[in-house]
């Protein structure tokens, strides 16, 4: 083990670990569950493409989901057997949601397809990268991102560290502690193969120092492949496992919240994705199941080697939960949830599940007003003020909590954790945020719908424009050919009138359209103003009814008159008599009104 | 079950329990009071207790809010023990009642209850009653005057009638007097009636020292207060010793001590950055030691806490901590 200089972070708690309830055994195979519920998205990034039809038989290993664009990873039947269903599916979300699943009834002779081993040596990086995706690889701390999108070093930055995350802060999970306790090796050769991606100066396994077993069992196996990665202990400081605090302690770099890291020369995986990708590449196994601590309220805590599909109650069985079992906790005490759906599968994000009980998580005290005390900013790892925060998402002022960074919030739980008030202070941020991206999305939506509907708009205008113009055009088009006619007409009679039969000719076409459209703008503009007429109220709105009724008739007798100014107006013909007075002098084409 | 959002794992603490170790934090202070000036003090302590629960208890059904809850939070009895320990031991018990009940009924419920006071609630009993009974607010027991404890319940409770030949004004005010007839003052300093403040404030410093080992409150805002205080005072003194008492007197006197852990500390009134704390705290005992020494008034820490209570949005606003990642942005 390296000593070497470690930096620290701010803030962060000690929490009871209870780690060791599940440590006492080896990893075991979990048995093949009655059903298997692959969740297509199981990873930051595209919703992978089901490959695969009710009734279809499928093997184990077998891609059941491409994945869709760059950053989305490919999901696999994990055992042989027959497609049941591709629809909706109880998920292992907070919310109780539906997710997109490929339901398989195993067959139970756990049928792999050919697998091939690779060596990645002989490929290109991008070949590397891309068989990651197409084997379901990401990060299995818990975001769950691609990793083969994590693999490529920043252009301008040179990669100085790579940081391999064995910390596992949470309390009560385990299982990144047995993969290296048991499995050493083979997350060394995984750990290989990012840096032979990435080609890092240095290659640092971070283990917090609760985990001495973990510790040698990885630094034997680093000794053993040759390999010059340093395993560092790390002080047991709750979220130490978090990647930013990890690349902090490890290097003294602070990666914010606008940066990747990969821009500041370092990179981070977890112990676990390491192994995914050995077992991926090495073994040609893609990421069908994963190591699950079975731990809490039960009656022999262990670890497992789970399925990606096992329904949750199902597998819990497996660890005995006690009669006053009332739920399960998926991931850490800290950041866990409580599933609403036992019957939701293990996805690749399920490190651990644990058995909740009254006794084991008493229920919370009730919350009491905020008194400013300070104990969460003190905490908090990223430097935040979550009573600030707190008191502007309970005002539900967004924009303050943006102000204050609620972005950069990792929802570790360090300040609901110390918060003499027992304020949820985590919840009030999870929702700010969710406030924040729905309304980012309803403006978004809203933006989208205003720009279609001026754009309709202007596009009606303009086929109107365009229709009184060809209107227009066929009219002085129609009126040339009639005073073509009577000029012909005139010439085979005699000379001299033909030029004054030609002068309104001479006026068209050029000058008929530019009245057209002249004409269509005052027309479209009479149209508008009646509509703001119509908008607009008129003083006459709130009277009694005799008055109404008065109003009423004027209105009528001025219709009347307008009716009968108009047809003599527009028909001028058809009384000839009357027509003298009304009629304007010069043309008696253009009414005005 | 409960639907619940994580953490699920919670610190075993609750507002109860922070104000329970402010209270202790207060005790060795209390005794010593007791002890050297008389049990007038404990009298006083009983008086704001009953009258603050009692103030509580009826706001919190005026307001309809949960009367054990916030009954059993220990909030109003931290204001109770800091108005009695900030009011003259002998004063009559009717103006402890009022004071009490100034500060938990305006100060605190009016503008919103635990947690919403903009103003220290024990400091505004204490300017209330300072401007509204300036004479009993300054009747200290003077020194060598060792006013029997059966003597002192009985001036309390109004029970004998009160002779001015046995109070006096504190150390601070009779300094000031002395300095401002241009008595001048020759050999060292009367230090402290006889010792006994200059106790009581280092048991305070104590129970200070234990709040912020518990981490009940940090180390800025009593460092940079009486750091603060200190300065101006050694500055002044060192100027022109004959005319300014010593830095220690000023840190010892007074509420300078009890001032600095327990009254500038409350965290709902005071400022909460880092930062922030610096320089609200140093305002405070900046101020403090400008009123006590040029002012009409025997201390200044009530004023100047609640002159630097007016200013904490403002400061707090300005001393945001850079967050993670972004202090070299």
């Amino acid at each position: 083990m390296g000593l070497m200089q470690l930096f620290k972070f701010k803030g962060g708690v000690k929490p009871a670990t209870n780690k060791a309830q599940s440590v006492t055994l080896p990893i075991a195979k979990a048995p093949l569950p009655s059903v298997v519920a692959v969740p297509l998205h199981q990873s930051i990034g595209g919703t992978p493409r089901p490959l695969v039809q009710v009734g279809d038989k499928v093997l184990k290993g077998q891609m059941i989901g491409e994945a869709d664009g760059w950053i989305s990873a490919a999901v696999h039947a994990p055992t042989s057997g027959t497609v049941r269903e591709v629809g909706m599916y109880a998920a292992a979300h907070p919310s109780g949601l539906l997710t997109d699943c490929v339901v398989i009834e195993p067959d139970g002779e756990d049928r792999w397809i050919e697998r091939q081993s690779v060596d990645y040596k002989t490929l290109t990086p991008e070949q590397v990268r891309e068989l990651l995706r197409d084997m379901g690889v990401v990060g299995l701390g818990g975001a769950v991102f691609p990793s083969h999108a994590k693999t490529q070093a920043s252009r301008s930055v040179p990669m100085e560290e790579l940081v391999i995350n064995g910390a596992e802060c949470e309390p009560y999970i385990t299982c990144d502690d047995l993969l290296m306790r048991e499995r050493a090796a083979e997350v060394v050769k995984g750990i290989a193969i990012f840096r032979d991606l990435l080609q890092p100066k240095k290659v640092l396994i971070g283990i917090e120092d609760n985990k001495p077993e973990a510790a040698a069992a990885m630094a034997q196996a680093v000794q053993a492949a040759g390999e010059d990665f340093q395993v560092v202990s790390v002080p047991t400081l709750y979220p130490a496992g978090g990647a930013k605090q990890l690349i902090r302690v490890l290097t003294g770099k602070e990666v914010p919240a606008n940066k990747r890291s990969t821009d500041m020369g370092v990179q981070c995986f977890n112990v676990a994705t390491a192994y995914t990708a050995w077992r991926a590449l090495g073994h040609g196994e893609p990421v069908i199941s994963r190591l699950v601590t079975l731990t809490g309220n039960v009656a022999e805590p262990r670890n497992y080697e789970v399925l990606i599909g096992t329904p949750m109650d199902e597998l819990l069985a497996i660890a005995g939960p006690k009669a006053d079992t009332d739920g399960i906790i998926m991931g850490g005490p800290m950041m866990g949830f409580l599933v609403p759906e036992a019957k939701a599968p293990v996805v690749k994000a399920t490190n651990c599940l644990i058995a909740h009980s009254p006794a084991l998580f008493p229920p919370k005290a009730p919350e009491m007003p905020c008194i400013r005390c300070g104990s969460c900013a003190q905490v908090c790892p990223h430097e935040l003020q979550p009573f600030e925060m707190y008191w502007f998402a309970r005002a539900k002022n967004f924009g303050k909590t943006q102000e204050y960074n609620i972005f950069d919030c990792i929802e570790c739980g360090c300040c609901s954790f110390v918060c003499p008030s027992r304020i949820p202070l985590v919840q009030y941020f999870r929702f700010a945020k969710s406030e924040i991206w729905a309304r980012e999305r309803d403006k978004k939506a809203a933006d989208g719908a205003k720009t279609r509907f001026e754009f309709k708009q202007l596009r009606d205008e303009r086929e109107k424009q365009e229709k009184a113009e060809k209107l227009a055009k066929a009219a002085a088009a129609q009126a040339a050919k009639k005073a073509a006619e009577a000029a012909a007409a005139a010439a085979a009679e005699g000379g001299a009138p033909a030029e004054a039969a030609a002068a309104p000719a001479a006026q068209s076409p050029e000058e008929a359209a530019a009245a057209a459209k002249k004409a269509a703008i005052a027309a479209a503009m009479e149209r508008a103003k009646a509509q703001r007429a119509q908008a607009q109220p008129q003083n006459t709105d709130d009277l009694a009814p005799a008055q109404q009724q008065e109003v009423a008739d004027i209105e009528a007798r001025r219709a009347r008159l307008r009716d009968i100014a108009k047809t003599e107006l527009a028909h001028p013909e058809a009384h000839p008599a009357e027509a003298a007075p009304a009629a304007p002098a010069d043309d008696g084409q253009t009414p005005k009104n | 079950m409960e639907f619940s959002t994580s953490p699920y794992l919670l610190k075993d603490t609750s507002v109860r329990r922070v104000m329970t170790q402010v209270l202790l934090a207060l005790v060795p202070g209390i005794v010593a009071y007791a002890l050297l000036i008389g049990p007038g003090i404990l009298a006083q302590i009983a008086i704001a207790t009953l009258t603050a629960l009692a103030a509580e208890a009826a706001m919190l059904r005026l307001r309809d809010k949960p009367l054990a809850l916030f009954l059993g939070d220990g909030s109003a009895v931290v204001t109770a023990w800091l108005v009695a320990i900030t009011f003259p031991p002998v004063a009559p018990w009717w103006l402890t009642v009022v004071g009490v009940l100034f500060a938990i009924v305006v100060a605190k419920h009016l503008y919103g209850g635990l947690g919403q006071n903009p103003f220290n609630p024990a400091m505004i009993a204490f300017a209330v009653c300072i401007v509204s009974f300036p004479a009993l607010m300054s009747q200290w027991p003077g020194p060598g005057s060792h006013l029997a404890p059966a003597q002192q319940l009985d001036w309390i409770f109004g029970l004998a009638p009160r002779l001015d030949g046995m109070t006096s004004a504190t150390p601070l005010d009779a300094l000031k007097t002395a300095l401002r007839a241009d008595e001048g003052h020759s050999g060292p300093l009367p230090f402290l009636a006889g010792n006994a403040q200059a106790v009581i404030a280092l048991c305070y410093l104590a129970g200070g020292l234990f709040l912020v080992w518990r981490k009940i409150i940090t180390w800025h805002i009593p460092t940079a207060f009486l750091g603060a205080m200190g300065l101006l005072a050694g500055l002044l003194w060192l100027w022109q010793p004959a005319g300014f008492a010593n830095p220690v007197f000023h840190l010892l006197g007074g509420g300078a001590m009890l001032g600095a852990f327990f009254i500038a500390t409350d965290p709902v009134s005071g400022a909460t950055t880092p930062r922030g704390k610096l320089i609200f705290a140093a305002g405070v005992g900046l101020l403090a030691y400008i009123i006590r020494v040029f002012g009409g008034y025997p201390d200044g820490i009530a004023f100047a806490v609640l002159i630097m209570n007016i200013c904490v949005p403002l400061i707090d606003m300005y001393t945001q901590p850079k967050v993670f990642g972004m202090k070299d942005q």
